[in-house]
């Protein structure tokens, strides 16, 4: 284990440095088969079954480029503003490790598909940041290896290992941006929310699955600092597999701070790769990496060159959605959100099912109580998302439509979406079969009132004198008295109406 | 038919489409000749006595019961072992290799099994191709049938010995800077090398990807188009395989005509340098194609001169990562390094490679790392593409004037056996007439044309095409081998020593 490193105060940090950041984002594609073969791509497949003679490198075989791997790379290049190359190789990167079979990686160097774009990212204060997009090129993803017996799961201290080759293939985008410089202080929240933007363009564009957890993106932070003032950008590190984005913001905060404290002791920063450890917060030192790490990149014979015509270029820049940020601002001002409401609705990842959830008739405010409120109020109790109930539009637009017609409270129609989540059917089939529905018989309602009243005069008589507050305790008995199947408010109504001072 | 094994492959075909002939007679045959000779030739590192029979029957079953069959079905074919053969070992003459047994075919297999040939077995080579003479084989060199002590060429040597020594009817070549040509020149037989493209190398364990191509190897240039014609042809798991039909070659053999075609003569590969006997051969066939209607032109390519020195960077840099694969981690050999108790992937990998390779691989590896490692790549690759895209504008420039290119195959008849193994640039200039056409990707063919007078031993001259029209390389070889039957009065082969039949 190594040496705890010394860290000075993020802020002395900020005080006296300034930050600049470089990340690189590999995305998975979530296309069907792997980038050079006909292999199946799904996730948690038992080792080694979704392998052939090309991914796993056997003699003589051929790799042979996936055409949606090359249009996903496309639009996405397209979505970060870049420009598309009217022609670009393949480069085989040569480094030998167990878990590449070829011990070359077919990826791309000096010729990537998409070049020279930016991204504009919001903060959480506000303010917006424009990152600029260096390059993002076409690659393919290694197998994985497990490291057995040890205690740490690496490969040092492990008794072996073994490898899982279905991941060898895939299609990776790797998405690099120019240095982040000027950010100061909001270094690590730059970091966070470029991630986080990428994240939803990438959804939105339905070209990778996005989920950080499993590795279908995966973020490199590169980190330097420079004396405040300075042009000359200080000697970085990478920091590999940042793999959430609260582990982003944190890391880059960390390497900040432990730059900042080596420098202001005298030492130099080593340039090379740390890896970020979630559960204790920091980095450690990985190996070191210089500018002359010789991958004899060369262009990949066996592929020939990819030129997208500026038709299908076109072609593909249709087919782009609308961006996330833009299209957030819409819907908010279409929904009358408040911008801490609209941020409560991206959170729980919601701003869809609302959408769909209105177009099927809810109000925005019914909608989003249920999906940024009850539900996901549950699904963070059940560490779910709101997505996993199996809850549809459609059940919350009916639910909806079922309390405004006055057949439920609200107490009722949490008991529906408990039914509906139960798998009991739809929210009136749910009703009908629990029996939830308010009475609108009057004179049930009035019949209670009266019983409720008669035996409770001490209370009854408060009210009288002009303290209403006393009439909630009567509502409460009354609503007992109809078993929850009374109307609150027509209760309170008729109430106040008999216990009126004129009334006789 | 009395003497099956001295039949060409097209009489072959007709004598079994006749049913003349059964599959399993023709087979049985060219097995018992590997039996016989095979001793001394060492043209096969692996003979599949079983599969090839059990593939005879079956055809000798389906054309009894009235079947229509491929042109070639029923022939038997030997395999160079760099191409992946389902089920049969594949080592590419390396030890690295040793035991590997591919799950699947090369397209060029699967082609050969749809068209039912049998496989009598896997030819020798120089390790993963690299080499002349054969010698650089694991498993010991080929022997020259037309003397034995020496080389067969190489890197295929083993494919055209095996033809040459009449175990084989027809063989598969592959050829990365002549190696189907230089042997079949040694050997007295036909080699093609392709248009780069023309047929799949999904399969071929890869040299250098962007020279690499494989071919025919036979005895007559008709055998070779039907060959080629079989193997070639679009195949979607090669990206850069040539969408488009497979040129006429078969019909350009069959008409062998070059009345009013220009032939062009290469100043800088003229045969100056070359053994006298291989020259006096080469000028002959000049003459001989002035005589059927052909007008002689000489043309330059001033490239050409470069063009070895360039394919002694392009093939080692591809080379050294197409054979990073050979790790030991999932497929051959491997060995722990000596000493170490718990040695680390790493490790395995250095002390396995060291193990697997032979010097003439590792001497190759160490070049091409070398060419690609940053700072020398713009010096070394770099330079040496540039090069190549000279050599095909040579070739463009000349073919303007031209319709085939001329040149002697190899610069000398086939040396002895550890002559040069020591010198490897001696080695390597066997190769400077058939390299150009790698780098450039045209196709080309050696037809044997003649014995040197000082040795005795054939030559052969090398006709080159502009990239797929490989037709050409047919219609002028089957021409030029009719005229020059018609002055021996009988093939070339004939005059080969009889080798002894062991048993
Ligand atoms: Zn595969």
């Amino acid at each position: 284990m190594s040496i705890t490193d010394e860290v000075v105060d993020y802020d002395e940090a900020l005080a006296a440095y300034d930050p600049v950041l470089g990340l690189e984002v590999h995305v998975e594609l979530n296309t069907a088969t792997k980038m050079f073969c006909g292999c199946a791509t799904g996730f948690g497949a038992e080792p080694n079954t979704q392998v052939c003679p090309v991914c796993l490198g056997l003699p003589g075989a051929l790799p042979v480029v996936n055409e949606k791997g090359v249009e996903a790379a496309i639009r996405i290049g397209l979505a970060l503003n870049c420009s598309i190359a009217d022609w670009c190789r393949f480069a085989r990167k040569n480094y030998f490790y167990p878990d590449m079979p070829k011990n070359f990686q077919t990826s791309q160097y000096d010729e990537p598909i998409a070049f020279d774009g930016y991204l504009d990212v919001e903060l959480e204060d506000g303010s917006t940041y424009r990152v600029e997009i260096e390059r993002a090129h076409m690659e393919e993803d290694t197998g994985k290896s497990l490291h057995v017996g040890g205690s740490t799961g690496r490969i040092q201290g492990a008794e072996y290992s073994l490898v899982d080759y279905n991941r060898a293939g895939i299609p990776l985008i790797e998405i690099v941006t120019k240095p982040l410089t000027g950010t100061g202080a909001k270094a690590p929240l730059v970091a966070k929310a470029y991630v986080a933007a990428l994240r939803d363009l990438l959804k939105a564009l339905n070209v990778s699955d996005v989920r950080m957890e499993q590795g279908s993106m995966r973020c490199d932070a590169n980190v330097s600092i420079m004396p405040k003032g300075a042009e000359k950008f200080g000697t970085r590190t990478e920091t590999k597999n940042v793999n959430s984005l609260r582990s982003v913001e944190r890391a880059v905060r960390y390497e900040i701070s432990r730059q900042a404290a080596v420098l202001n002791a005298g030492g130099s920063i080593l340039q090379e790769t740390r890896h970020w450890h979630e559960d204790t917060g920091v980095t450690t030192s990985g190996r070191p990496k210089s500018d002359a790490d010789d991958y004899r990149y060369f262009p990949e014979p066996d592929l020939v060159p990819i030129a997208p015509s500026r038709a299908e270029v076109d072609r593909l820049r249709e087919t782009l959605p609308e961006p996330p940020a833009q299209r957030r601002k819409r819907l908010q001002s279409a929904w009358g959100y408040s911008d801490l409401e609209m941020r409560d609705v991206v959170n729980a990842g919601a701003v869809d099912l609302i959408e769909q959830t209105v177009e099927a008739g809810a109000s925005p405010a019914g909608a989003r109580k249920w999906w940024s409120g009850e539900l996901a109020r549950r699904a963070n109790a059940e560490g779910k998302t709101v997505s996993d109930f199996g809850v549809t539009p459609a059940h919350v637009a009916e639910l909806d439509g079922l309390v405004k017609a006055g057949r439920l409270n609200d107490s009722m129609a949490r008991q529906v979406m408990d039914g509906v989540i139960a798998g009991e059917g739809t929210p009136t089939q749910v009703a009908d079969t629990r029996g939830l529905e308010l009475v609108q018989d009057d004179s049930a309602l009035e019949a209670a009132v009266d019983k409720v009243i008669a035996a409770n005069e001490p209370i009854a008589a408060k009210v009288r004198d002009g303290k209403l507050n006393a009439a909630g305790a009567l509502i409460g008995q009354v609503m007992k008295e109809m078993k929850g199947q009374a109307d609150a408010a027509k209760a309170r109504e008729l109430i106040l109406a008999k216990l009126a001072p004129d009334a006789s | 038919m009395t003497d099956i094994i001295h039949t060409s492959a097209a009489d072959l075909a007709d004598a079994l489409a006749a049913k003349q002939l059964s599959s399993v007679e023709v087979t049985q045959a060219h097995l018992d000749r590997i039996a016989a000779v095979d001793g001394a030739v060492h043209a096969f590192l692996h003979v599949d006595a079983e599969g090839a029979l059990a593939t005879a029957r079956a055809i000798d079953d389906r054309r009894a019961a009235g079947e229509t069959l491929p042109a070639l079905a029923g022939v038997p074919i030997a395999v160079k072992d760099v191409v992946a053969t389902q089920g049969l070992p594949t080592t590419a003459g390396s030890k690295i290799l040793q035991g590997w047994i591919p799950p699947y075919d090369a397209t060029l297999v699967t082609r050969l099994k749809a068209a039912g040939m049998p496989i009598l077995g896997k030819t020798n080579m120089d390790e993963f191709a690299m080499g002349s003479s054969t010698e650089h084989s694991a498993y010991g060199p080929t022997h020259n049938p037309w003397d034995l002590e020496r080389i067969p060429g190489g890197s295929g040597g083993g494919s055209s010995a095996a033809v040459a020594a009449f175990e084989a009817p027809l063989a598969i070549g592959t050829d990365t800077g002549g190696s189907i040509r230089q042997p079949a020149a040694v050997t007295g037989t036909v080699g093609t090398k392709p248009t780069y493209g023309g047929v799949s190398r999904f399969g071929l364990i890869a040299l250098a990807s962007s020279l690499d191509q494989a071919g025919p190897c036979t005895r007559s240039v008709l055998d070779a188009a039907l060959l080629h014609e079989l193997i070639g042809g679009h195949d979607p798991m090669d990206s850069t395989s040539i969408d488009a039909p497979v040129p006429p070659v078969v019909e350009a053999a069959r008409r062998g005509d070059v009345k009013g075609l220009r032939v062009g003569v290469i100043t800088e590969v003229s045969g100056k340098g070359f053994q006298a006997g291989v020259r006096a051969r080469f000028t002959e066939s000049l003459d001989l194609l002035a005589e059927l209607g052909a007008e002689i032109v000489e043309v330059s390519c001033p490239s050409f001169e470069k063009g070895l020195a360039a394919y002694y960077l392009i093939l080692p840099s591809e080379a050294s990562s197409n054979l990073a694969k050979f790790d030991a981690m999932r497929y051959g050999l491997r060995v722990g390094p000596e000493g170490v108790v718990a040695p680390s992937a790493e490790q395995v990998m250095a002390a396995t490679r060291d193990a697997g390779f032979g010097d003439e691989v590792k001497r190759r590896i160490i070049l091409g790392t070398y060419a690609l490692s940053s700072g020398y790549y713009d010096a070394y690759y770099g330079q040496a593409q540039k090069v190549r895209t000279l050599i095909a504008r040579d070739f463009a420039a000349a073919f303007e004037q031209v319709d085939v290119l001329v040149t002697p195959t190899a610069p000398t008849t086939a040396f002895k056996l550890g002559e040069k193994l020591d010198d490897p640039m001696a080695m390597y200039l066997n190769d400077v007439a058939t390299i150009p056409a790698n780098l450039a990707g045209v196709p080309g063919i050696s037809i044997p044309n003649g014995l040197a007078d000082e040795d005795g031993l054939p030559s052969g001259l090398q006709i080159l095409a502009p990239a797929t029209r490989d037709e050409r390389l047919y219609q002028v070889g089957g021409a030029l081998e009719r005229a020059l039957e018609a002055q021996w009065g009988a093939p070339l082969w004939t005059k080969a020593p009889r080798l002894e039949e062991s048993r």
